[in-house]
């Protein structure tokens, strides 16, 4: 029986360990990054506009991922409940990913533009009056405290280290553009802000147009999860092409 | 065994470290109850929403964190530490390398992280990635805390006196070394500023899931499992006073174990925008982990061979055994769900909260129990527990309580897939959502009440330790040690 060299040394029993446990890691996760048809080739995905960012931190802190998943299936009921299958694509700028693992909630990768601004505000602040069902905490703190979010630069250059792909342009104009979506015309000039983020939602999403809250972030990101990508110019079988 | 004696004497007086271990047990002990209160609370909380109290501390999605991490690495990570040193010294017949400062520092350091994780998860500060929440500050201390862990660990290894490194020492390393780099390769991040909490992690999207989840489950398969089974591989001969069952199978599941474990990870992401590739190879290896899964479980098991009459009489070895069998259960059930037919219903249901449950409670927690109740008369130098009858009333207690959480889960879990791909007969979906989380209501509160019941079962551990530790002797009629035995009064 060989196995003694192992028993007998300590040194060689980690390396015979990590050697063996390193095998599917590789093998499983390089080519995710080295194959091109990993993520698919669509128009339309674009970075975090800065309040989007804000509201996706507030989804994270807020530790959303534990009931929602942001993950639409191939199947038949998925396409009907939510809509197109995700694509990965879709979640390339995602740092990290919120795919989720449960549904005790609906999935929300396409949540956007389903419901009006309204809704999510009274939603957010307490669930049970709109779906008087519902289990979800409610999270009126949202729409009382201000946004803050003044080193929105700092976030997109870090962002940026890791592979965002966010301009000079989108950082100098961080601090604008969360003004600009936030209150619209009052904060700025929209149409330059819509020509750095495209489709982008604007305005008072608390109905407050005084003050950008967090209530006003998290229904930005919200409303634009699964908007970016127009799926009547998509057909499934070109897109690894 | 010279029932006179106390069970702790050490008669080759090697000096060993056992104030560590102390320790380590009495933290496990402390975070075990809180892990399973805060449990217990999110439970609730998905029953009867009202519990969130209506604060931004107390949500279900700050709390969930809380819990996760106190019964992963607080119960099961402080089981896990304290446990090795303890096997590693009296398995290689030296006291701990580094000596009492290095071991402290390993303690303290571990708290340390336990407690900064916790304070985070409840202020909002995490990194969003399950089972890695906490932000990248805590991620280095641990990493230090972890190698000075791996340092104290093999170190007694190499400087042992024993010819050979024990089984259960070799599943220990692959866990410390494993988790390393698990906890590594997941927790790659870029802080926004040296002075802030906040951080984004390097990789994105597809690429940061697949890394997740190659963290995620094998977190199952070095944490919870590997780790768990060295734990197994010298408590369950210790206490049945028998060897184990066989050299040869542990070798042959040990490397295979370890090797088709770290593949599994993708059967998380079945049908997702994760590759199909890769998906098939998740499915493919968590099928075959089977074999080795159950080659421990048997392994465990059939060291018992002449000495299945002691569990009728010593319920610790019934919480060990009980403990196997779970594995063996849940080792089961994880291949079979991880077919990509039986995921498409199970994924993102209660199901898999049960599996975990029936894993996390039954394996993990009593084979845990057991090492407790095995040390802690030993490291206090008592006679015996101070009550034998009470740890059958915790293994009942806890029994039940499995029982009732992965059954209503198991209901629960099949009940939420089939209605979500339920079609009426004119082609329309028969069900909103809301429907089916209105459906799981009764679900939740038979599944609150098994972890109060599991709870119990942990505070008449508690209540009978600290008995122990303060010498009493509780008078119950004993257990009968054999059959022959009964004329004794």
């Amino acid at each position: 029986m060989k196995h003694e060299i192992f028993e007998k040394n300590v040194i060689l029993l980690a390396i015979g360990i990590l050697l063996t446990i390193s095998i599917g890691g590789l093998v499983q996760i390089v080519p995710l990054y080295t194959m091109e048809q990993t993520i698919e080739k669509v128009d339309g995905i674009r970075p975090y506009s800065p309040l989007e960012l804000a509201g996706r931190n507030i989804y994270i802190r807020e530790g959303c991922y534990n009931c929602h998943s942001q993950m639409v299936r191939p199947f038949r009921d998925e396409a009907e409940r939510y809509g197109h299958y995700s694509l990965a694509a879709e979640s390339m700028y995602d740092h990290p990913f919120q795919w989720g693992s449960k549904r005790t909630g609906p999935d929300l990768a396409r949540v956007g533009g389903k419901y009006s601004n309204d809704w999510h505000v009274a939603h957010l602040i307490d669930p049970r009056s709109v779906v008087p069902e519902s289990i979800m905490p409610p999270y009126a703190f949202l729409a009382k405290r201000e946004l803050s979010f003044d080193d929105a630069a700092d976030h997109m250059k870090t962002l940026r280290i890791v592979g965002v792909p966010y301009s000079d342009e989108q950082i100098a104009t961080a601090k604008e553009d969360l003004r600009i979506q936030g209150m619209g015309e009052a904060g700025g000039d929209v149409e330059a802000f819509l020509a750095r983020y495209p489709k982008a939602k604007i305005g008072s999403f608390d109905g407050d147009a005084k003050k950008t809250t967090e209530m006003d972030a998290l229904v930005a990101y919200l409303q634009m999860l699964g908007t970016l990508v127009d799926f009547t110019n998509v057909d499934p079988e070109t897109l690894y092409r | 065994m010279n029932q006179a004696t106390a069970l702790g004497t050490n008669p080759g007086a090697v000096a060993y470290n056992e104030e560590i271990v102390k320790k380590f047990v009495v933290a496990a002990t402390f975070w075990g109850v809180i892990g399973f209160i805060a449990g217990v609370f999110i439970a609730f909380q998905l029953a009867y929403p009202v519990l969130n109290l209506g604060l931004e501390w107390t949500t279900f999605g700050r709390l969930r964190p809380v819990h996760t991490s106190a019964v992963i690495f607080a119960f099961g990570g402080n089981i896990m530490l304290g446990t090795s040193f303890y096997v590693v010294q009296r398995t290689c017949r030296v006291p701990l390398f580094g000596g009492p400062m290095l071991a402290n520092i390993v303690f303290w350091g571990y708290q340390l992280v336990i407690v900064l994780a916790a304070l985070g998860y409840v202020l909002g500060i995490t990194q969003g990635k399950e089972y890695a929440e906490p932000e990248w500050y805590v991620d280095i201390i641990l990493t230090i805390v972890w190698v000075l862990y791996l340092v104290a660990f093999a170190g007694t290894l190499i400087i042992r006196k024993e010819s050979h490194i024990y089984v259960a020492n070799w599943f220990y390393l692959a866990f410390i070394l494993t988790v390393a780099v698990l906890h590594i390769g997941n927790g790659l991040a870029v802080p926004v500023s040296l002075t802030g909490a906040k951080s984004y992690t390097v990789a994105s999207g597809v690429q940061d899931a697949m890394t997740q989840w190659w963290y995620g489950h094998n977190a199952v398969g070095f944490f919870l499992t590997a780790g768990f089974l060295g734990l197994m591989y010298y408590f369950v001969p210790k206490q049945a006073e028998r060897p184990v069952y066989s050299y040869r199978l542990s070798i042959v599941h040990f490397w295979t174990l370890i090797f088709l474990y770290i593949w599994a990870g993708p059967h998380h992401l079945h049908y997702t925008a994760l590759p199909d590739w890769a998906q098939t190879l998740g499915m493919t290896f968590s099928i075959m982990l089977w074999m080795p899964s159950w080659g421990g479980m048997i392994n465990g098991i059939m060291t018992l061979s002449g000495a299945w009459d002691k569990l009728r009489t010593d319920p610790v070895l019934r919480f060990l055994v009980a403990a196997i069998a779970f594995y063996g259960m849940s080792t089961f059930e994880g291949p079979a769900m991880s077919i990509k037919a039986v995921n498409s219903l199970s994924h993102y249901t209660d199901w898999t909260v049960g599996h975990v449950h029936s894993g996390a409670l039954g394996w993990v927690a009593f084979v845990s129990f057991g090492a407790l109740y095995f040390l802690v008369p030993r490291l206090w130098n008592r006679q015996r527990l101070y009550s034998l009858r009470m740890v059958t009333w915790h293994f009942w207690i806890a029994t039940l309580g499995i029982v009732l959480y992965i059954t209503s889960m198991w209901i629960s879990g099949i009940m939420q897939g089939l209605m979500w791909r339920a079609y009426d007969s004119l082609g329309f979906l028969q069900y909103s959502f809301i429907e089916s989380v209105e459906a799981m209501h009764p679900y939740y509160v038979i599944r609150g009440s098994g972890g109060v019941l599991f709870l119990i079962g942990a505070l008449i551990m508690v209540y009978n330790f600290i008995k122990t530790i303060k010498g009493e002797i509780r008078s119950e009629p004993a257990y009968e040690q054999a059959p022959h035995a009964a004329s004794a009064s």
